[in-house]
């Protein structure tokens, strides 16, 4: 304790390399302010009651003709649409993803087969999103048939999810002492209950914490959707059955921003749009961190 | 009692209702099956899940691309069969080509499909060099800019920082890190595109240099946290070490520290790279979308460029299924693929020796 003390006093005080080292850091945190304070401060000008509840109006979809004042209208099928494909998504990864970390660090000695399987998993998880994009349009748009459609965006973006939590909950499942699994194990129980019974409720936080990030990440995601499972705008705003394509607040924003032959008249509820998506998925991350730490905290007690 | 414990249960509940009770149990069943259905099978079969997924992907990939492929593969016959199919008006359709070149040679046509200069779909043109140049213009101007930026802050982060000021920067980059792509590139469409365009005088914003700097911020997080981890993992020993020389901080971090995690910040850099390949929404947004071969001059910078993300995302919508532009754009995919695969497994590989030699620190 005291040779640490005395090391950082040496480390203290140096002043030529404080100040050179601290500029980039400065930088990474002012280009993360700039960000935000854009998005913030021109979305919170349009976000309202309206825009958030609202379903598109004359304005989203034809501009502004002749000057009228008509009605932007809101996002509201695209939050819903976002959050729909988020949570399929997240039904097919998160008991996926759970079983094959249970497989890896339960089951797998240490050998070529487990660094075989855990390197196939961080490949998957480097496969860049538009090629996950174009693979969900070749396999479930047209070779299952499934058009483009909720249940093409569900599957694509549950395979994008699956790494992210994989790595979590093996992270998770790896920190837990071996003493807690042989003591249920010495108590009689079998190997599988020992799993379910005392590994995973102690893992849980490592969990979730994956679980939510990849929240964040597929609701963040464009590219694997574009052909895949959005659209702009379709008449019946949600999807009524899982064959149907959804309007998505990544999707929109694109489109809009783009595409779209409105995209400068627009501009102002694009801010809006990109501040909801924005506030949408940074606070599942801020979510996951907080759990994070909070495992990280009670993991000091071991 | 051949079969396992919970199957057993489980075909219990099935024949709860009254049907007539087939002794299931005293069948024979293979050894194989029962460890198939044992939970140590089951989770391997979803641990192998993810292999398939990227089994899948590359099959579809290399299907859909393979079209293409053979096309080019039969350059310079193809050409006067696709001039004589344009003329008939019948080119869009694939199984024509395929009718009269029953296959070309798959070699000669992915060496022709990556270094064909010119893509021109509408004049039947293939060459995907232009996309990879666009690729390496823009993510070699974002390393330009985050890897130095990313290692300084990396070791401030590690050495010279204090914990109150770290408590505050390690979540901003982890935030940074979860901010949707899109909106990376919505933000510089907004706000750098017209920023960049005023400032050097061009006609349009959208330019590669405006490319590099969305991804760079894109791929900070990567650098920083990885070198960051990397630094920090460095035994205290070699620190205390130098110390005891009489070396003075700024000489441990050059002469110690960095040495010694030098390959867990290659990783962290190369992984940086597999990133930025991939990254696809930003660089569509800002770059301007023109698949012309850059100058090889400061020029670079300042031209509109098309990478092969942007140009599977910006043409996929346009194009016919089973059309030779469709398959060309798959073709595109698994080039990129290919790419980035080399490029994480170096990542990886590299990582992985780093952290045994550290003896798994983290």
């Amino acid at each position: 304790m005291k040779a640490e003390k005395e090391l950082t006093a040496v480390t203290k005080g140096v002043g030529l390399g404080e100040i050179l080292f601290s500029i980039p850091t400065l930088l990474i945190l002012a280009s993360f302010i700039l960000i935000m304070g854009v998005v913030i401060i021109n979305g919170a000008q349009v976000i309202n009651w309206e825009f958030i509840t609202g379903t598109p109006g004359a304005r989203m979809l034809y501009g502004t003709p002749l000057g009228l004042p008509l009605s932007y209208g809101g996002i509201l099928p695209m939050i819903f649409g976002t959050l729909a494909l988020v949570s399929g998504a997240i039904c097919i990864a998160v008991p996926l993803g759970i079983l094959s970390a249970i497989y890896i660090n339960e089951y797998l000695h240490e050998g070529r087969l487990k660094s075989f399987i855990i390197q196939t998993i961080s490949n998957l998880a480097g496969v860049p999103s538009i090629v996950f994009g174009l693979f969900a349009f070749a396999f479930f748009c047209k070779q299952l048939d499934f058009g483009v459609s909720l249940l093409s965006g569900w599957l694509v973006l549950g395979f994008m999810a699956l790494p992210i939590i994989v790595k979590s909950t093996e992270e998770a499942l790896k920190t837990i002492p071996k003493s807690f699994r042989e003591a249920s194990l010495a108590l009689g129980a079998t190997k599988w209950e020992t799993i379910t019974k005392t590994v995973l409720p102690v893992a849980a936080p490592g969990i979730s914490t994956g679980t939510i990030l990849g929240i964040g990440r597929v609701a963040g995601e464009t590219a694997a959707i574009l052909f895949a499972a959005a659209v702009f705008y379709q008449s019946n705003l949600y999807p009524t059955n899982i064959f149907q394509p959804v309007m998505a607040l990544t999707y929109h924003l694109y489109y809009e921003a783009t595409t779209s032959p409105f995209a400068a008249v627009n501009r102002p509820y694009e801010f809006g749009t990109a501040l909801v998506l924005v506030g949408l998925v940074l606070l599942f991350v801020i979510f996951a961190i907080y759990i994070r730490n909070k495992g990280l905290k009670r993991r000091k007690g071991w | 009692m051949i079969l396992g414990k919970r199957l057993r249960e489980l075909l219990k509940n099935f024949m709860r209702f009254g049907a007539p009770r087939i002794d299931v149990m005293r069948l024979k069943v293979a050894e194989p099956l029962k460890r198939l259905f044992s939970p140590e099978g089951l989770t391997g079969l979803c641990a192998l899940s993810s292999f398939i997924i990227t089994m899948l992907i590359l099959f579809f990939l290399v299907q859909q691309g393979l079209p293409i492929i053979q096309e080019m593969g039969y350059w310079q016959y193809g050409q006067y069969v696709t001039l004589l199919l344009k003329e008939m008006g019948l080119s869009d359709y694939l199984w024509l080509h395929a009718l009269i070149q029953v296959n070309g040679n798959i070699i000669i046509g992915f060496v022709n499909f990556v270094s064909g200069s010119t893509w021109d779909p509408s004049s039947y043109e293939f060459g995907i060099l232009p996309l990879i140049a666009g690729t390496i213009t823009v993510v070699g101007g974002a390393l330009i800019i985050a890897v130095p930026i990313g290692i300084l802050s990396a070791i401030h982060l590690s050495e010279y920082c204090p914990s109150k000021i770290r408590n505050v920067v390690k979540p901003v980059i982890e935030l940074l890190a979860g901010i949707p792509s899109v909106v990376y590139g919505f933000v510089g469409l907004a706000v750098l595109v017209p920023y960049i365009a005023n400032i050097f005088n061009l006609r349009s914003g959208q330019t590669a240099l405006a490319g590099a700097i969305i991804l760079s911020i894109m791929i900070l997080p990567t650098i920083v946290s990885i070198s960051e981890d990397a630094i920090s993992s460095v035994p205290k020993s070699y620190k205390e070490a130098s110390f005891a020389l009489g070396a003075t901080h700024f000489q441990t971090v050059r002469k110690v520290l960095l040495p010694a995690a030098i390959s867990g910040i290659t990783a962290s850099i190369i992984l940086a790279v597999g990133r930025a390949l991939g990254e696809t929404m930003a660089v569509l947004m800002v770059c301007g979308g023109v698949a012309n071969i850059p100058p090889l001059s400061l020029e670079l910078f300042f031209t509109s460029v098309k990478p092969m993300t942007a140009a599977i995302a910006a043409e996929m919508g346009e194009t016919a299924v089973g059309t030779l532009h469709y398959s060309a754009l798959f073709g595109v995919g698994l080039v990129l693929f290919i790419i980035t695969y080399i490029v994480n497994f170096v990542a990886d590989t590299i990582n992985a020796r780093f952290k045994k030699k550290f003896g798994g620190v983290r």
